[in-house]
């Protein structure tokens, strides 16, 4: 399916659909989104990529595999979970928040990093799958 | 408290990074500065302690479940600390020597830390979970030490053998457990104390007394699960110092002394515990008379050693209680010692083969005088702390009211053969002509010969100065069980009484049988014979069964077709709905509550079965997947309009990725297309409508119901109250139930991995005939 069309269109659309993968993220506390929308959307921007220009040319612009993706994710959420262990003497999973809110983002707080944990790891889980599969069938 | 216990798992986790270079080479004794310094953590305890002083600290895990992390160090707990730190420190210290120039010597350490922490966790939970948890951490380290010579099927064998039964009582124990947390709402030992006459009267008394006697019985290998710890002895000999008879196998021991204030004094408690301690003590004594091997002899002296703590336990007085106390510490110093000097043995001559050893106090006098010591107290001669601790088990039993003649009986015969197990293993490999085989045996290390050596000259200290102990740990240890302690007093002499005469019974049949019975092949070939009506074999036997039946079982139902497994899901769930809705359900359809339809619904309607028929009747795979897509995301458009946003979102994401994993597999698949007959198609036809119907019928039944939205509502009101999040859905996922979650992730990830192993690792068919 290498047609021209779709392949520059790729190379456009791939830093798109990222921007817009975090967008749904981060808005996903107060409006419909969170991590794991968020995750699937830049796995299929880049399932999108490998489709107009080969599965070579995504692995190369990742640099590493995907699968380095789930570990790094699960310590992200794990570690969003443990802080209130360590800096606050609170329960495992306490919800922390800021009190002042930063621009752009809203209030900051655990969840939203747990969320970005689970951002990272639906994305490595699902480019694993994905490239695995196409690489062996 | 926290610190103490978590300093073994860190410094397991820190041996992953460069551990190799730490404990090779000279600074291999650095590992042993950890037990060494929570060795005197604990010591430290000891005068706060002997005063009656409990310590307690509580750091909160789940406390919405009731689960914390508790710590209580009183005097039992205590006792225990000491234990596993102080021989650990000689065990760490001994492995540097014993196991010199392994190669995995960085993983064994690592093992024996997580052992270490998890111990100390095990004896100083208050609460039942955490102690559970501990208590599995435990039986998984000795499993991973047990099977440390991986190369060897034996002792791979022994250690799933040990893992079976010991994990099997930890979910016992973990089932008891939330019982007893039923019946008095806490999960906090010490405040079940406090409901105790909840728990006697509660109609689960029994149910819960034999799941902790499961959890006891197979983790302290009482009969008939003992024999786990014969099989265990492949474990490196350091392992079978620490694990296999001074601590772990002690924690069963632990949990009934624990539990005995709580659930103890009753009928059913104490006569259980009585026999099953006293058929393992007498049984494996027995089994002492027919072993060569020096690990299989003390194997079996442990596991009678065990029977006798149950049995002391199970009598339930003031003086068993005591008993059993102080003969804790003198197995614990003796068994110890006389598994080292075994290792030493066994490593500098090669062999543990009794019928073979002899003299070697020529090559080796240190470890000599360590066996000799250690046979001593394990023989109850004076002046050692043996002699102390068996005269309190006759005082125990003598002073029954109840066939006190008949259990000291027992008691005698028993602690005859474990004295002549003592004699076995630690004075006849040292004695009589040295043969030429063994003439050039080397002198051992300095490690390997003065940690025995200390634990055997301890052994006589306590028991010349019994008063060392009584006050520091005796005294409190009995305390635990809440009965009076204000007339202990440990001595050595007590004048001529009965007990005395029973004592020097004892010692002069032990030494009578050892000059008569020569440990021969023949005699072991003689029990060998019964082996098929072992608990051992029988056991095995049913695990066999059990694997077979499973495999009988996964062969009827798992085709390796998914369409089958699919099949024999729907079929279940029909039948087992169909069954409910079929049985006494009034049928209600409440039309009021239906909205009215609209042009868009109707339109996606129109597409959903259109696109279903397309791909009933498809020619080709791909007609049917993109088919397969239209329909998921007209079920996406059905969740826009029913206002599901969210639920909406993640469909069409997951629709798109399925059916580009679809077509990436189906693309390369050859075109022969093996359409499935008419039969089949009216088969699964049958089954697709009638499920469908089914799903349809329990809608509407659902909608008939009251709604019940207490739920929804708590969420509702306080996602951005309590978690400051306005969309709910994501509050839900990432807060309220953000521990499923990061469960979820988890399973996503070793789903991933799976399919990662399944595809890429996969041996070649030319590899596969290699291996």
């Amino acid at each position: 399916m290498k047609t021209l069309i779709l392949r520059t269109a790729s190379n456009y659309l791939l830093p798109i659909l990222l921007l817009f993968s975090i967008f749904i993220l981060l808005r996903g506390h107060y409006l419909p989104g969170g991590g794991f929308v968020g995750g699937l959307i830049a796995s299929i921007a880049f399932v999108l990529h490998a489709f107009a220009n080969g599965l070579k040319d995504t692995k190369k612009l990742l640099k590493f595999h995907p699968g380095f993706l789930m570990p790094i994710g699960l310590a992200v959420s794990f570690l969003a979970g443990l802080l209130p262990v360590i800096g606050f003497d609170e329960p495992f999973m306490t919800g922390l928040w800021m009190h002042d809110t930063i621009p752009v983002l809203g209030a900051l707080g655990t969840a939203m990093f747990f969320d970005i944990g689970v951002y990272i790891v639906v994305q490595g889980v699902t480019l694993t799958i994905i490239f695995t599969i196409s690489e062996s069938a | 408290m926290l610190i103490a216990i978590l300093t073994g798992f860190v410094f397991a986790i820190l041996l992953f990074f460069g551990g190799k270079n730490i404990v090779s080479g000279k600074l291999a004794l650095l590992p042993a500065l950890i037990p060494l310094s929570l060795f005197i953590y604990f010591v430290r305890f000891i005068k706060d302690i002997s005063n009656n002083e409990i310590v307690h600290k509580t750091y909160e895990w789940i406390p919405s479940l009731g689960i914390n992390l508790s710590f209580t160090l009183d005097g039992l707990s205590l006792l225990f600390s000491l234990m596993i730190t102080g021989i650990g420190t000689l065990v760490f210290a001994y492995t540097s020597a014993y196991l010199k120039g392994n190669n995995y010597l960085d993983r064994f350490y690592g093992y024996l830390a997580v052992f270490m922490a998890a111990m100390l966790g095990l004896v100083l939970s208050d609460n039942l979970i955490s102690l559970f948890v501990f208590w599995e951490l435990t039986s998984i380290s000795s499993f991973f030490l047990i099977g440390f010579n991986n190369t060897s099927l034996a002792s791979r064998k022994s250690a799933f053998t040990a893992l079976g039964i010991t994990g099997l009582g930890g979910l016992l124990l973990l089932a008891g457990g939330l019982v007893l947390g039923s019946i008095t709402g806490t999960y906090d030992i010490s405040e079940m104390l406090q409901h105790k006459d909840l728990i006697a009267n509660s109609d689960y008394y029994l149910l819960v007394g034999c799941l902790i006697f499961g959890a006891a019985f197979t983790k302290s290998a009482q009969f008939p699960f003992h024999f786990w710890l014969p099989g265990a002895m492949k474990a490196p000999t350091p392992v079978s110092t620490y694990l296999h008879s001074a601590t772990m196998v002690k924690a069963g021991i632990y949990l009934l002394f624990r539990l005995s204030p709580l659930m103890g004094s009753t009928n059913f408690w104490n006569t259980t515990l009585t026999i099953v301690g006293l058929i393992t003590m007498v049984y494996s004594a027995f089994h002492c008379l027919f072993r060569t091997d020096m690990k299989g002899v003390l194997a079996y002296s442990t596991i009678s050693a065990l029977g006798i703590l149950v049995f002391l336990i199970g009598l339930g007085t003031q003086e068993s209680f005591l008993a059993a106390g102080v003969f804790i510490i003198v197995h614990a110093l003796y068994k110890a010692t006389l598994f080292m000097v075994t290792g030493v043995v066994d490593h500098q001559a090669g062999t543990r083969d009794i019928t073979q050893l002899s003299g070697l106090r020529k090559v080796m006098l240190p470890v000599a005088i360590a066996g000799i010591l250690a046979a001593i107290s394990n023989a109850g001669i004076p002046p050692s702390i043996g002699f102390v601790g068996k005269d309190l088990i006759y005082e125990g039993t003598l002073h029954l009211e109840n066939s006190a003649i008949l259990l000291t009986a027992f008691a005698i015969i028993t602690n005859v053969l474990i004295s002549y197990a003592g004699y076995v293993a630690g004075v006849k490999p040292f004695v009589g002509k040295l043969p030429e085989k063994f003439e050039k045996v080397k002198f051992p290390h300095f490690l390997l010969w003065f940690p025995p050596v200390l634990l055997a000259v301890a052994g006589f200290v306590f028991g010349v100065f019994p008063f060392l102990l009584q006050d520091s740990l005796v005294k409190p240890i009995v305390q635990t069980t809440g009965l009076n302690t204000s007339e202990i007093h440990l001595k050595l002499w007590h004048g001529f009484t009965p007990v005395l005469g029973l004592s020097a019974l004892t010692i002069g049949s032990g030494l009578l049988l050892y000059f008569l019975l020569k440990p021969s092949k023949k005699l072991e070939q003689f029990i060998a014979k019964f082996d098929k009506l072992s608990p051992k074999s029988i056991i095995e036997n049913v695990v066999l069964g059990f694997t077979n039946f499973s495999g009988f079982w996964t062969s009827t139902f798992q085709s390796g077709y998914l369409r089958n497994y699919i099949s024999i899901i729907v079929l279940f769930l029909i039948s087992l709905m169909g069954f409910t809705l079929l049985d006494g359900t009034t049928y209600k359809v409440d039309y009021s509550s239906f909205a009215r339809i609209t042009v868009y619904e109707v339109v996606i309607l129109t597409i959903l079965v259109l696109s279903i028929g397309l791909i009933v009747f498809a020619k080709s795979r791909l007609a049917a997947v993109v088919s397969t897509g239209i329909m998921g995301y007209s079920i996406c458009l059905l969740f826009v309009f029913y206002s599901a946003p969210d639920l909406a979102m993640t469909q069409f994401a997951i629709d798109t990725l399925t059916v580009i994993l679809f077509v990436l597999v189906l693309y390369k698949l050859p075109k022969y297309l093996n359409l499935s007959d008419y039969k089949m198609r009216i088969r699964d036809g049958i089954l697709s409508i009638a499920f469908g119907g089914l799903i349809s019928i329990l809608a509407l039944e659902v909608l008939a119901q009251p709604v019940n939205s207490e739920i929804s509502d708590f969420y509702a009101k306080n996602s951005y109250l309590l978690a400051h999040g306005k969309n709910v859905v994501n509050v839900i996922l990432v807060d309220f139930r953000g521990a499923d979650t990061m469960v979820e992730i988890s399973v996503l990830a070793i789903s991933a991995i799976g399919v990662f192993g399944l595809l890429k690792l996969r041996l070649k068919s030319v590899e596969r005939f290699q291996k």
